[in-house]
């Protein structure tokens, strides 16, 4: 049996003093594509924030496998902290994605490198790697960011409404670079999305919150469910 | 040169040059991160705190330094609190500290020893604050900061740039924070006997703000930003031994110049 990368059961995560989800139970396991789903404010990002432990839950628990620990998890965050006027190169930001993998070690090393460039490639953002980071578009910006993640990890990888100003081509290109990285490197992926339809072609299982679990199971079962059905609207059966 | 060899020839004037290029060069390292991350206003806020703890520490006839570095560096701990947390107006929130800090200082001076060419003196800087034992701490300081940013360069880039991304991919971001609050708080602590209270936090932001406008990577912002800072120094210290000018304000001045030009380059560039 494949031990589960996060455990979450009965947690709740919140900010100050008010709760935005409680009693959130489930699991990731290696080689997961978990697809979560739910409206504006729903508490999605805060309950990554949760997963990622940049919120404490205010209830329940959360286990992190140890070797997740050591690893790290990608992260594609919703809102980059990063500035708008930071001066950096798109290497220099791709680069960083490396990070976990250098221990103690001040330099990155030439595996580290060629990870970079790899993923860069993957994004076809090759010809921006001496731009600077805040003179791109909003969607260059995105890839760079996505570069980044598929750096950081090799076991779990999340990705926060991802394919938000990528142009329709390269959101396709997007889905595929992560299906490719879920089927033949079994990273776990777990994605927030309004793109409900391609979430459901894309994911093997569906979460979806609403301030609780509304939904959590596999997409066949999804797409039976009352809920599904609603949310997914009549368009596509 | 005769002329620089005619200030060298000058002990104090010596241990300001030493201890002041190091000081600069630290504080435009931190610097970059701490403008880049929009702390720049702890800097003028720490330089107030350390006002009133010198102030208090000389009208009680204890070690300045003794007293001011740890109070500053809990009020550093305290800053970067209120300002990760969001939640309080930070700005507002430093206003209020310095504002009551400075309050504070000068209150216990004039009830106690007066306003003595000592308390001016933090006020606005003095030449002659450099000590032996400062120059010392300097040097220690430096070195702190330098292995930082060598040894630690990717980290500190990482958390500079996206802080929750380190933290996923696990980097030791409160780590970080406790080593900057400290080692900004010494900088500062050290710095405004000489520059002056009113006018260190210009050595954080300044070098900073002039290496943007140059590079547009990480690295050569962070290298521009160095070397912007020491040799603005130097030249605010040399023009302030020609002219008997005050040492901080021409080296700020200097540093406005040098910021100014750099935007106009910037500018005929064309971008
Ligand atoms: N930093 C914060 N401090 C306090 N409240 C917050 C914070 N971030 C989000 N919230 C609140 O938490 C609730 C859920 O927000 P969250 O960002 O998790 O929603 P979401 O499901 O990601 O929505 P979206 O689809 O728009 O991204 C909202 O009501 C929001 O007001
Ligand atoms: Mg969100």
């Amino acid at each position: 049996m494949k031990q589960p990368l996060i455990t979450c059961s009965g947690a709740g995560f919140g900010y100050e003093n008010f709760d935005v989800v409680t009693d959130v139970t489930m699991e990731i396991l290696p080689g997961d594509y978990i697809g979560v789903v739910g409206e504006n404010g729903a508490g999605k990002s805060t309950f990554i924030k949760g997963l990622l432990g940049l919120l404490k839950p205010t209830s329940g628990t959360i286990h992190v496998a140890d070797e997740l620990k050591k690893t790290g998890i990608g992260y594609l965050p919703q809102q980059t902290a990063a500035q708008k006027d930071f001066p950096a190169t798109v290497w220099e930001v791709v680069l960083s994605g490396t990070l976990s993998r250098t221990g103690y070690r001040p330099f990155y090393s030439r595996k580290e490198k060629e990870l970079a460039e790899l993923n860069m490639e993957r994004l076809g953002i090759t010809d921006l790697r001496k731009k600077c980071y805040r003179d791109l578009s909003g969607g260059q910006k995105q890839r760079v960011l996505i570069a980044r993640a598929l750096c950081a990890t090799e076991q779990l990888l999340i990705l926060d409404e991802p394919i938000t100003g990528l142009d329709p081509s390269a959101a396709q290109e997007f889905y595929q670079v992560v299906r490719k990285l879920n089927r033949e490197e079994g990273v776990a992926i777990l994605m927030v999305s309004h793109d409900i339809q391609n979430m459901v072609r894309q994911a093997d299982r569906i979460l979806h919150l609403k301030q609780k679990v509304l939904f959590c199971g596999s997409v066949e079962e999804y797409r039976k469910s009352p809920l599904g059905k609603q949310f997914l609207g009549g368009g596509e059966e | 040169m005769s002329l620089i060899s005619e200030m060298l020839s000058y002990p104090f004037l010596v241990r300001a040059l030493t201890g002041g290029i190091l000081v600069s060069l630290c504080a435009a390292l931190l610097g970059v991160s701490l403008v880049l991350k929009r702390y720049s206003m702890i800097g003028d806020g720490l330089s107030h705190v350390s006002f009133g703890a010198l102030s208090v520490a000389i009208a009680f006839g204890w070690s300045p330094l003794q007293v001011s570095i740890p109070v500053v560096v809990i009020a550093a701990f305290f800053l970067l609190r209120i300002t990760e947390n969001g939640k309080i107006k930070s700005d507002a929130a430093i206003a209020v500290i310095s504002a009551s800090a400075l309050a504070l200082g000068i209150t216990v001076t004039a009830l106690t020893t007066g306003m003595t060419t000592d308390v001016s003196s933090y006020m606005f800087g003095s030449i002659l604050a450099m000590s032996r034992e400062d120059v010392i701490l300097a040097a220690v300081l430096s070195v702190v900061v330098l292995f930082l940013f060598i040894f630690f360069y990717h980290k500190v880039f990482a958390v500079t740039f996206d802080e929750s991304f380190a933290r996923a991919t696990g980097v030791r971001v409160s780590w970080y924070h406790i080593l900057f609050a400290v080692l900004t708080a010494v900088t500062i602590v050290l710095g405004m006997r000489m520059m002056g209270a009113m006018l260190i936090s210009s050595l954080i932001i300044f070098p900073a703000l002039t290496a943007m406008r140059l590079f547009k990577s990480f690295r050569g912002v962070i290298i521009a930003a160095g070397a912007v800072s020491v040799i603005c120094f130097c030249l605010g210290m040399v023009i302030s031994y020609r002219i008997s000018t005050p040492a901080g304000a021409s080296v700020v001045l200097v540093n406005l110049a040098v910021f100014l030009i750099c935007t106009a380059v910037q500018a005929i560039r064309g971008r």
